[in-house]
């Protein structure tokens, strides 16, 4: 109880902060007069109560938080605040199943944008508005999770980012530290928002709920849609664009976001070398893929191919997962390509998923150290970054987080073909959730939805969400029993 | 001229040895009695014990009316405040600090401001210089560039299959037609001769062309077949100048250098971004075998260890290493070594002292290079005045009096390289690039280029 009660208080407090944020779709829904308002009242009090309660019967152990309690704290909050999350879907819907639900919010909160939902068009706007914001909120939970919090504990190497991150997040103390990076994050993070709120309803987009639930989405690199056809329902290439760019940017580090900010220069991003990597490998698959498709006759001629091609690569290497066409009926070779791009893609400290460039460009640099080694066994060859050495034990992190990683797909995948699941469906289904992706091939595929699945897989890809959303050491060393001992 | 000299170490005591022989006054101020006894014993100059920043020293060598103080003490710092020191209370007019660290070097008005340095010079940067030149030459003994790099005066070892060996040098007109070059000198088994149109090259001899920087590598081609350009080269030892070299020649090298302290090494591959660092010992032969010492095209010896450095140097001739360079500070064994199995025996010291000497002498002097570690020089000097006041301007250069042994080898005048033949006629601020085959004749050339008291 020593251990876990403090932990819990913060939790209360954060359940009760994020019970407030129900009120947009309570405004949303009163606007709309869609007839539901009075579900997101009750699931306010709701969890405003539990909260409360929670609050107070936990207030006499409150004390500082070590590290320790950090990977508690952040575990917790990943886990309850989505079963607080279901409240208003429970509420509506009454006959989605708490799995199913959980589910959806866990996919919405830790940005993946797999659904279980079909019918999306006919739900009320004020609950896709709901779904969207979960998404937005997860990604800012995502970005301090990233930048401030997981280089602290030094998360599969993440502590590289401690002692070299420009700026704001250099040699400070935990809470300060937490706050003010915090404060700049996510300040750039709204900045951006309303640029592609803004770009998207100029560009065409028919409702304002629309634009939310997509900004939203393309914000948090979530891939939930108001519409079952994806972001495919507006048919339009001014929006496929205008999409593209807003996903790229939301593909960067924040950080370098928020120091481009405040030099008023594009600098950082051309320096940091995953930043430009992340550009390199988008550039090339999109050109390359896009001329496949036509090579292969999906499309007639090139430009038509880059509009779909580019907006699914994109979509699906950020670990969007919205798309604009069912790319599962295109050759293999070019899903397989993207569910490829989104495990290693996207740059740290933005909202997507996946091991990350730098974990990926350390990877290579240790590939090829080992290679020179071989050949001249007295040589000398730090891995660089930068210019910086990165020390060994960042490395050998890398390393133990890839095993976990690729031992996390295989063991998950073997559990969903033990159930009976194709083994299609059950690798990519696992690749899409730890990548907080979104849709996978065959049954999950972008033209279907996890609705398929029974229970028990079902829980299998939200647990695989979790893990890949908090970079897999996070969770599992609560698991562990020298994580409870005294 | 009164000159302090503040250290006596291996630059001090060079410079103490060059100056003494051309009628200077000189005191040598080191903390080290027995160092500055060995020099008095040796030389005829004075010398003071005591701390070389400190201005009662400084007083004791006679500071209040030197005309030059040069600090080449082991410490930049105490370098640096010497000079402040001078400045400050003794109204020294010439200030010259060697400086180490790169970091004060890029901060040249500060150096000039807060310290009163009127030249600062840095040994490691020009020995890296002259080494960078040896790569991209790597026929020559010795490259020297003068007049900003347009003109370049090499030293050359005549080797049979050479165009011109066995021929007289009238026949380097007939050859080349195109390029204008000239011989100022041949030294031949270590003595001088004065080179004539039909004078005979012989394998074996050191010639010395000079020519446009541009005509070089077709000048060299004379005299022996030319070498593939350096490709790889293995630098062991990665001090201060085998880290400068590194960084100087990796985009266009591959190199590999060899570093003994791990610690060392370490930093190295941090600063280096191409180059491969080794961990090792260079006198290691199994490490040399595995790198393929055998298929380097040079192999630079730059630790700060002369045993060392000549150690491995001959391992490496001996495994099949293409060209050999050693940095060696003393002056026995570098005259020991250089010309057999170890192809060039750089001499710290020797490199340095050129840039002072540029600074001591009388005249206007831009540059002075010691060929032959110190034996004979290559001055460039400005000749001021006009052919009532000056003895050199406006004479042919056929009918001015210069001592045996020195010979005008090119003029620049202008932004144009002429070399010198007999009837060229000198003008007021020409740059006179002169040979000098012994040391001893130098004042007689200074007085030569001074201008007469009539002109004032």
């Amino acid at each position: 109880m020593y251990r876990l009660a403090p932990v819990l208080n913060v939790l209360c407090v954060v359940v009760m902060i994020f019970s407030v944020s129900l009120l947009f779709p309570l405004g949303w829904s009163l606007g709309l007069a869609d007839g539901i308002a009075r579900v997101y009242l009750e699931a306010m009090a709701a969890s405003l109560l539990l909260g409360a309660a929670g609050w107070v019967s936990t207030r006499k152990y409150k004390r500082e938080l070590t590290p320790r309690d950090g990977f508690l704290l952040v575990a917790l909050v990943w886990t309850v605040i989505p079963a607080f999350a279901t409240l208003p879907l429970m509420l509506h819907l009454k006959t989605l199943s708490f799995t199913d639900a959980y589910f959806e919010t866990v996919s919405g909160l830790t940005t993946t944008g797999a659904t279980v939902l079909v019918g999306l068009d006919k739900l009320p706007g004020s609950l896709n508005i709901w779904r969207g914001l979960l998404v937005w909120l997860g990604g800012m939970g995502v970005v301090v999770l990233a930048v401030a919090i997981l280089p602290l504990l030094g998360v599969g190497g993440s502590q590289i980012y401690k002692a070299e991150t420009p700026g704001p997040m250099k040699d400070a103390k935990l809470t300060p530290r937490i706050a003010e990076t915090a404060k700049g994050l996510w300040l750039v993070y709204l900045l951006i928002t309303i640029a592609c709120l803004l770009s998207l309803k100029a560009g065409g987009m028919p409702t304002w709920t629309d634009a939310f639930v997509h900004t939203f989405s393309i914000m948090g690199l979530g891939g939930f849609s108001s519409h079952d056809d994806s972001f495919g329902f507006f048919q339009s290439a001014t929006l496929d664009w205008i999409a593209v760019v807003f996903m790229l940017i939301a593909s960067f580090n924040f950080a370098l976001h928020f120091l481009a900010f405040k030099k008023r220069s594009l600098r950082p991003h051309w320096q940091d070398p995953e930043a430009r990597a992340f550009i390199v490998v988008i550039t090339v698959s999109c050109l390359m893929l896009s001329g496949y498709l036509v090579l292969a006759g999906t499309y007639p001629d090139y430009w038509t191919a880059l509009r779909y091609g580019t907006f699914n690569i994109v979509s699906i290497a950020s670990t969007t997962g919205l798309a604009t066409t069912d790319y599962a009926q295109w050759p293999i070779f070019v899903p397989i390509c993207m569910l490829f791009l989104s495990c290693f893609a996207t740059c740290a400290g933005s909202t997507g998923g996946g091991i990350k460039m730098i974990r990926a460009l350390l990877l290579l640099k240790q590939a090829k150290r080992e290679l020179i080694r071989i050949i001249h066994p007295q040589a000398v060859v730090p891995v660089k970054l930068q210019g910086q050495v990165i020390e060994n034990n960042v490395i050998f992190s890398v390393l133990a987080f890839m095993l976990m990683y690729g031992g996390t797909i295989i063991g998950m995948t073997l559990l969903l073909t033990a159930t009976g699941l194709d083994v299609i469906t059950s690798i990519t289904a696992v690749v899409a959730c730890i990548n907080n992706m979104g849709p996978g091939l065959n049954q999950v595929g972008p033209a279907t939805t996890f609705a398929v699945l029974t229970d028990f897989q079902t829980w299998i890809c939200t647990a695989a969400m979790l893990l890949g959303r908090l970079e897999l050491f996070t969770l599992i060393v609560i698991f562990t029993p020298a994580f409870w001992r005294k | 001229m009164k000159i302090i000299i503040l250290g006596a170490g291996q630059v001090g005591s060079s410079l103490a040895e060059s100056l003494v022989s051309e009628e200077n006054d000189i005191t040598v101020v080191d903390l080290d009695s027995d160092r500055l006894k060995a020099l008095q014993d040796q030389f005829d100059l004075r010398t003071v014990v005591g701390s070389a920043a400190q201005p009662k020293t400084l007083v004791a060598a006679g500071i209040e009316d030197a005309d030059m103080l040069i600090a080449v003490t082991a410490s930049d710092e105490t370098n640096l405040v010497a000079c402040r020191v001078a400045a400050t209370l003794f109204n020294t007019p010439t200030r010259i600090a060697r400086l180490r660290a790169n970091d004060y070097l890029e901060h040249s008005e500060m150096l000039a401001d807060c310290f009163a340095v009127t030249n600062a010079i840095s040994p490691e940067n020009i020995v890296t210089g002259t080494i960078e030149k040896l790569i991209e030459f790597p026929e020559a003994l010795q490259v020297l560039e003068f007049a900003e790099g347009r003109v370049s005066m090499v030293a050359v070892r005549a080797f049979k299959g050479g165009p011109l060996v066995q021929h007289p040098l009238k026949d380097l007109k007939q050859h080349m037609p195109n390029v204008d070059v000239t011989v100022p000198a041949i030294f031949r088994q270590g003595k001088p001769l004065t080179p004539e149109p039909d004078t005979v090259v012989q394998p074996g001899d050191e010639v010395f062309c000079l020519a446009a920087s541009n005509h070089i590598r077709q000048v060299m081609s004379e005299l022996r077949r030319m070498d593939k350009p350096v490709k790889r080269v293995m630098i062991a030892g990665g001090g201060n100048i085998g880290m400068r070299l590194a960084k100087a020649i990796e985009k266009t090298h591959d190199v590999k250098i060899i570093e003994f302290s791990k610690r060392r090494a370490e930093l190295l591959a941090q600063e280096l971004n191409r180059s491969l660092v080794l961990h090792g010992d260079a006198t290691d032969e199994d490490l040399l075998y595995n790198e393929h010492v055998d298929e380097t095209d040079m192999f630079l010896a730059l630790t700060n260890d002369d045993e060392n450095n000549i150690m491995s140097c001959l391992l490496a001739k001996r495994m099949g290493a293409r060209r050999t360079v050693a940095l060696i500070n003393r002056k026995a064994y570098a005259d020991l070594m250089q010309g057999g199995q170890i192809d060039i025996a750089i001499s710290p010291a020797q490199a340095t002292i050129g840039t002072l000497l540029a600074y001591v002498r009388r005249g206007d002097v831009v540059a002075v290079h010691s060929l032959r570690r110190g034996a004979a020089e290559a001055i460039e000097i400005i000749a001021h005045g006009d052919s009532k006041s000056s003895k050199v301007v406006g004479r042919a250069i056929n009918s001015i009096n210069l001592p045996k042994g020195a010979s005008i080898a090119a003029l620049v005048r202008g932004n144009q390289a002429i070399i010198a033949h007999d009837e060229t006629v000198l003008e007021a601020d020409d740059h006179v690039i002169l040979f000098v085959a012994n040391r001893k004749m130098i004042p007689k050339v200074e007085k030569l280029f001074a201008l007469s008291a009539g002109f004032f």
